[in-house]
């Protein structure tokens, strides 16, 4: 079974106990739904929408802005780099997806 | 809250503190001596017999003051210092500090005492009168209102956030209204939510100290280039550092911040504290402010943490001298695996067995164990590391930071 686990009540995105592949995914029993349909794959550990987040609107885990939306993010899709950023470090939209490592040096 | 009223027995001290063990520490003032002292201490063939020093032979205040804090922790009955006999720190001084607290001690210097042979000898003769003498502690019983506890977190994965730190953070409310002491730590990993510890602070003192340690913190992080995210933790599924600090400082539980404290500080009333374990400027000369988690879990014992938590997602083997480390991981596939070092699975509520108050409270009977005297798997293991780098930092938090 695939599964997600949302923290605070507020949150609009919940974190992958597994691995997730589009389809059903169960939200723990105390989370704002109880299940939700993922649209891609989401690696676990890795945070899924629990809604439509418009670009520019706060990302919030933890019941705190973790960061704010860069496009627009449809219920279901993996929440991470390609469309979020930190509200502080500005380097955060420079960082390669799969392996984190920054983008905006160039090393010749 | 009534098995908050819960009670141990426990080793009471000159100054009125309790220590929950009655430990021998063998320090040594120098990396010359650390053999003859190491050798001591496993020769003495007594987990209450343990080792900690400092390598450096040159002055290093902020060293000297955790050698003291830890010869004045209340886990530490008695002390034997052991020098070579060139070195800064004197022997005889931290010897002379643990009996002004009532605790037999005793010093010699390696190079007065004819080698390393005769040294272990004579260091192995001075540390068995020292348990003879321990045996006559008075014991007394002691409750969670007199308990410090120290958390912090390495090795951390996305359970840390989700299941370890927030039990930390849910027992560490109920140890608080229980009267009890909490220290929390690694400001660097609190970078974007100055304004959440800020605000829960408990009067204004502790709002400024806050925002200063916080902006010195800042302050370090620019300067040295690196915020304590890496490309792992992205790669986790971390997205920002916001993301991170806030699964750090959750072990911090919601109740009022009481103030900060510098290393080797002791609380000076109950609550909650951030321990600032950050260098203060000079600190490109003289420290970084995390380089491991046994010098984390230092900083903590030395303001006075009888028992400490160490959360992690990965796993880790650690434990430490001085106080007992209680390993608590979110992640269950980590706790089976390494079953003979992790304490606490905090993992069972992230798949329903459990749900967090009732995991609150299994942590509540675990400590209350380990404050009886039950070994944590560290302990058992004779895991008994510690870590005293050369550092600089001021007695007090410094305002100029935050007020330029």
């Amino acid at each position: 079974m695939q599964t997600a686990f949302q923290i605070g009540r507020d949150d609009n995105v919940a974190t992958a106990l597994t691995e997730l592949q589009e389809g059903q995914v169960q939200l723990n029993a105390d989370a704002s739904v109880a299940t939700l349909s993922a649209r891609e794959h989401i690696p676990v550990g890795h945070k899924i929408a629990l809604q439509d987040i418009e670009a520019g609107e706060k990302i919030v885990k933890y019941s705190v802005v973790i960061g704010e939306a860069t496009v627009s993010i449809k219920a279901g899709s993996w929440v991470h780099l390609h469309c979020m950023k930190s509200c502080y470090d500005e380097r955060s939209s420079h960082l390669d997806i799969h392996t984190g490592a920054p983008t905006d040096i160039e090393y010749t | 809250m009534n098995d908050m009223n819960r009670t141990w027995s426990a080793y009471l001290r000159q100054d009125g503190r309790k220590g929950i063990r009655n430990r021998v520490l063998v320090i040594y003032t120098v990396e010359c001596s650390a053999f003859v002292a190491q050798e001591i201490a496993r020769r003495s063939g007594n987990l209450d017999v343990e080792c900690v020093g400092f390598e450096g032979c040159t002055d290093n205040e902020y060293a000297v003051r955790m050698l003291i804090s830890l010869i004045r922790h209340p886990n530490v009955g008695a002390v034997l210092a052991v020098g070579l006999g060139c070195e800064y720190i004197q022997p005889e001084w931290l010897a002379n500090i643990a009996k002004e607290e009532g605790k037999p001690a005793d010093w010699f210097y390696i190079q007065q005492s004819g080698g390393t042979v005769s040294s272990i000898q004579k260091g192995l003769d001075s540390v068995k009168a020292m348990l003879e003498q321990l045996e006559k502690t008075p014991r007394v019983p002691m409750t969670f209102s007199e308990l410090v506890i120290g958390a912090e977190c390495g090795g951390s994965d996305y359970t840390s956030g989700l299941a370890g730190n927030v039990v930390v953070g849910n027992f560490f409310d109920k140890l608080v209204d229980a009267g009890g002491t909490a220290i929390f730590e690694e400001i660097v990993e609190a970078i974007g939510l100055g304004h959440l510890l800020s605000e829960r602070a408990v009067d204004e003192k502790a709002r400024e100290d806050i925002e200063c340690t916080y902006e010195k913190a800042l302050q370090y992080c620019k300067s040295v280039r690196q915020y304590s995210v890496s490309p792992g933790n992205f790669a986790g599924g971390l997205s920002t550092i916001e993301e991170k600090s806030m699964g750090a400082v959750i072990k911090s539980g919601s109740r009022p911040i009481q103030g900060v404290l510098k290393v080797s500080q002791k609380a000076e009333k109950p609550g909650l504290w951030l321990l600032d374990s950050t260098p203060d400027p000079h600190w490109m000369q003289f420290g970084i402010t995390n380089p491991n988690d046994n010098e984390g879990l230092m900083d903590l014992i030395s303001c006075g943490s009888h028992i400490t938590f160490l959360v992690t997602g990965r796993g880790t083997v650690v434990g430490s001298a001085v106080a007992p480390v209680i390993k608590i991981t979110g992640n269950s596939a980590t706790y089976a695996k390494m079953i003979d070092d992790m304490d606490f699975d905090a993992g069972k509520v992230l798949d329903g067995r459990t749900t967090q108050p009732a995991l609150a409270q299994e942590l509540v009977d675990m400590v209350c164990e380990v404050a009886s005297g039950k070994l944590t798997k560290s302990e058992a293991l004779g895991h008994k590391e510690y870590f005293i780098p050369y550092k600089f930092q001021e007695k007090e938090v410094v305002r100029r930071a935050c007020e330029q």
